[in-house]
């Protein structure tokens, strides 16, 4: 590999040709401040909060955008340097609604951690503050563009890395905001809500619709049967958000957690539906190819890939499983075959989903997923990890030092290929496990370890029962659409195909807790999340979905078998065109 | 945005116009700009059909189409009247008080700058100099040059314009 040698604050560095001079920074152990910069996502050069200096080059120089070159002489941190950041920040803060206190990013923002650092006066600049109407019609993303700064970064990861692009640049100069084609809501747009543009903004002018309160009113209703479950990647994050480092497994504190948030809150695990959409799916895979049904068969459990297929890909409907996310089935779950076993009132329970996504507030809303007669959806709200931990807090629980406990009976047991749902690859896996199982009782290999790993796209022939089974995974709605035009134009040809629309999976998802540009522009916290999983995987006594008892319970006393009549009724659904179009 | 208050009455011929220019652009690198020029040629404007007619034959994004139309202040998401009135907001003429005839006419005709009239008869634009600035301040009505105006005359030559269309303001 071809290296170029520079000295960055006099400290000599050796970096592959290429780097950047923030790079090769990072290689001497100094971090150059970033805002519109983030890894993978935005790298534009626009912000000027990452300027330095160099020997012999006129001017301050952007680090996130100017390459390292044999001989230059960096410096970091001149007064000059310190001057032309802490000005470009008081700029930004000059139009900036500077609401920090109720901000939902305070103590989490990176304008906010960057004023303080660079000891600015956040009144310098006197300047019209904008006033711009907050678009809050959506059931899952709020934007707020008066604490916008124009780093561009939910743009380029909707544009770039979802190809999904329905918020742009409007207009010019002091009248330029981003929002969607013809100042629209983001709600009239094709908009698919995976949330990664939430989770790349680095202020507060983005985030999920809040819902906390209405579950706090839940709890404080004596009327209702609070029932929270956790979806299969949140175990692998919440610790984040309480200062555990990163791929910390909080299984056992967040049961308890969720325990603690009022009387007879109940906390499930969403592990076991997981294994129940594996059940349902894998039968409905086998089918499909013995029956010659539509094949490849797409997995249905991510709701911004659903949704994106619904837009843009409308002919591909037939390719969805009609398999309920675990979500959904969970909801369904609980509101048919768990109230009547009880004789609880599915009026009366209040079903609360912590999932890593904003699209699954969007799922929650689906008319196709009520599985009841009432006017009710199966799961009533559907909380973010990040909401979820300011729940925690709001509480007054000191999470780290919380018991680790089980999750309430009788739906707390799950098997690995529950658990490893939360990554890339991992519905994949877990149904490879259960269908080669079903075809040969006599299948051994547990670890599908080709279909694991970083968002490519990964195409994997397995032989089961002497029948040739063709897969192919990967996530990020861009991949995602490659992957559709290969199979468009017959260029490929597969059995059954993972698509998760966000990066990584979900512990990915834009409902994961925040991690700042000093960690995602250096720290591939991704695999670190993704590790969580499939260390708790590998050491779980059950490793095949149909292995879990609960599974086995609720089909033995309600939906008989998979793929059965009422197994069809609750657990399985259907799609509509969307439209790709503007409303 | 300014309210778009007269309904989309794009012809086929103007369609296809359109569309030809797509084809011929569509292996361009950069098409977009040119050919929202283009479009806006046809069809006087840019409204929100003909720019989704334009990325849906470019294969980009309407958010996208929508940012280039809205950062170029030559393109126009309204659509001029048959009149077209544009105020001259230039130096010489601003001193002479050309925003007390822009309100004037805004206030008559009861769009406001970057609109048309309901009945599509009169839109009204800002310019920045039209050289003419002995005349200050000037108002230009289609290809003709009204100078030395006050809120009043301006008034009255409205009026005449008016009273031509057969109507009554």
């Amino acid at each position: 590999m071809e290296t170029v040698h520079l000295k960055i604050n006099n400290i000599p560095v050796e970096v592959p040709k290429g780097y950047t001079i923030l790079q090769a920074a990072k290689a001497a152990n100094i971090e150059i401040p970033t805002l519109c910069y983030l890894k993978d996502i935005n790298c534009i050069g626009a912000c000027r909060v990452c300027m330095v200096e160099a020997k012999n080059r006129r001017g301050l120089l952007a680090a996130c955008v100017y390459p390292a070159e044999e001989g230059l002489e960096v410096f970091t941190n001149t007064p000059a340097v310190i001057k032309s950041r802490k000005t470009t920040i008081e700029l930004l803060l000059a139009n900036h609604k500077k609401k920090c206190l109720s901000c939902v990013r305070n103590n989490n923002c990176e304008l906010q951690k960057l004023a303080l650092e660079y000891g600015v006066d956040e009144d310098h600049f006197e300047s019209e503050v904008a006033d711009y109407e907050i678009d809050e019609q959506s059931p899952y993303i709020v934007r707020d563009n008066n604490k916008c700064v124009q780093c561009m970064r939910c743009v380029s990861v909707c544009k770039n890395v979802q190809t999904v692009s329905v918020i742009g640049a409007i207009k010019r100069g002091y009248q330029v905001h981003v929002g969607s084609a013809f100042d629209k809501s983001l709600d009239d747009s094709p908009c698919v809500g995976c949330g990664q543009c939430i989770v790349s903004c680095p202020v507060g002018a983005l985030h999920e619709k809040p819902q906390e309160e209405k579950v706090w009113d839940a709890i404080n209703d004596p009327e209702k049967e609070v029932i929270f479950f956790t979806a299969p990647s949140i175990k692998a994050t919440l610790g984040e958000s309480f200062g555990m480092p990163i791929g910390s497994n909080v299984e056992g504190k967040m049961a308890a957690a969720i325990r603690r948030l009022g009387e007879g809150v109940k906390i499930y695990n969403m592990d076991f539906t997981a294994d129940l959409t594996i059940l349902e799916e894998a039968h409905e895979l086998i089918e499909r190819i013995q029956n010659g049904g539509t094949l490849p068969m797409f997995t249905s459990c991510c709701p911004g890939w659903v949704k994106f297929v619904e837009h843009y890909y409308p002919d591909f409907i037939p390719n969805l499983s009609t398999c309920k996310s675990p979500q959904a089935m969970f909801g369904a779950v609980l509101k048919g075959y768990y109230a009547q076993k009880t004789g609880m009132d599915p009026n009366k329970m209040f079903i609360v989903s912590v999932i890593p996504c904003t699209a699954k507030k969007f799922e929650c809303t689906r008319p196709q997923l009520r599985s009841g007669d009432g006017d009710y959806d199966d799961v009533d709200v559907a909380l973010t990890t990040r909401e979820l931990a300011r729940m925690i807090k709001r509480a007054g629980l000191d999470f780290t030092s919380l018991p680790d406990e089980d999750y309430d009976a009788p739906f707390a047991k799950a098997t690995g290929g529950g658990v490893i749902f939360g990554a890339t690859g991992g519905v994949l896996e877990a149904a490879l496990r259960n269908a080669a199982r079903t075809l040969d009782g006599d299948f051994k290999v547990i670890d599908f370890v080709d279909v694991r790993g970083p968002e490519v796209i990964r195409e994997v022939t397995y032989e089961v029962a002497g029948i040739k089974i063709n897969v192919a995974v990967t996530s990020g709605l861009g991949n995602a659409r490659k992957l559709l035009e290969k199979i468009k134009s017959g260029e490929a040809d597969y059995h059954m195909v993972e698509i998760m629309a966000c990066p990584g999976g979900c512990i990915n998802g834009g409902g994961q807790p925040y991690q700042p540009d000093s960690v995602r522009n250096y720290v591939d916290y991704k695999a670190l999340r993704s590790k969580a999983l499939y260390d708790q995987d590998k050491a779980s006594e059950m490793r095949s979905s149909e292995e879990s008892p609960v599974c086995k319970m609720v089909y033995d006393e309600f939906f008989e078998a998979p793929g059965k009549e009422k197994a069809h009724k609750y657990l399985h659904t259907s799609y509509i065109s969307r439209g790709s179009k503007m409303k | 945005m300014a309210e778009n208050v007269l309904p989309f009455k794009g012809t086929k011929a103007q369609e296809e116009q359109l569309m030809a220019v797509i084809a011929s652009n569509k292996e361009v690198p950069g098409a977009l700009l040119p050919v929202l020029h283009e479009a806006q040629e046809i069809y006087g404007y840019l409204p929100i059909e003909v720019q989704q007619m334009v990325a849906d034959g470019l294969g980009v994004s309407l958010s996208e189409v929508y940012g280039v139309a809205t950062f170029y202040s030559r393109f126009s998401l309204t659509p001029k009247g048959k009149h077209r009135i544009s105020v001259c907001l230039g130096t010489a003429c601003y001193v002479k008080g050309a925003d007390k005839i822009l309100t004037e006419i805004e206030n008559k005709l009861g769009i406001k700058s970057g609109e048309c009239t309901p009945d599509g008869l009169f839109s009204i634009d800002s310019c920045r100099c039209v050289g003419a600035c002995g005349l200050a301040p000037v108002v230009m009505i289609d290809e003709e040059v009204y100078g030395k105006l006050t809120p009043k005359e301006i008034n009255k030559v409205l009026d005449k314009y008016i009273a031509e269309e057969g109507g009554d303001k």
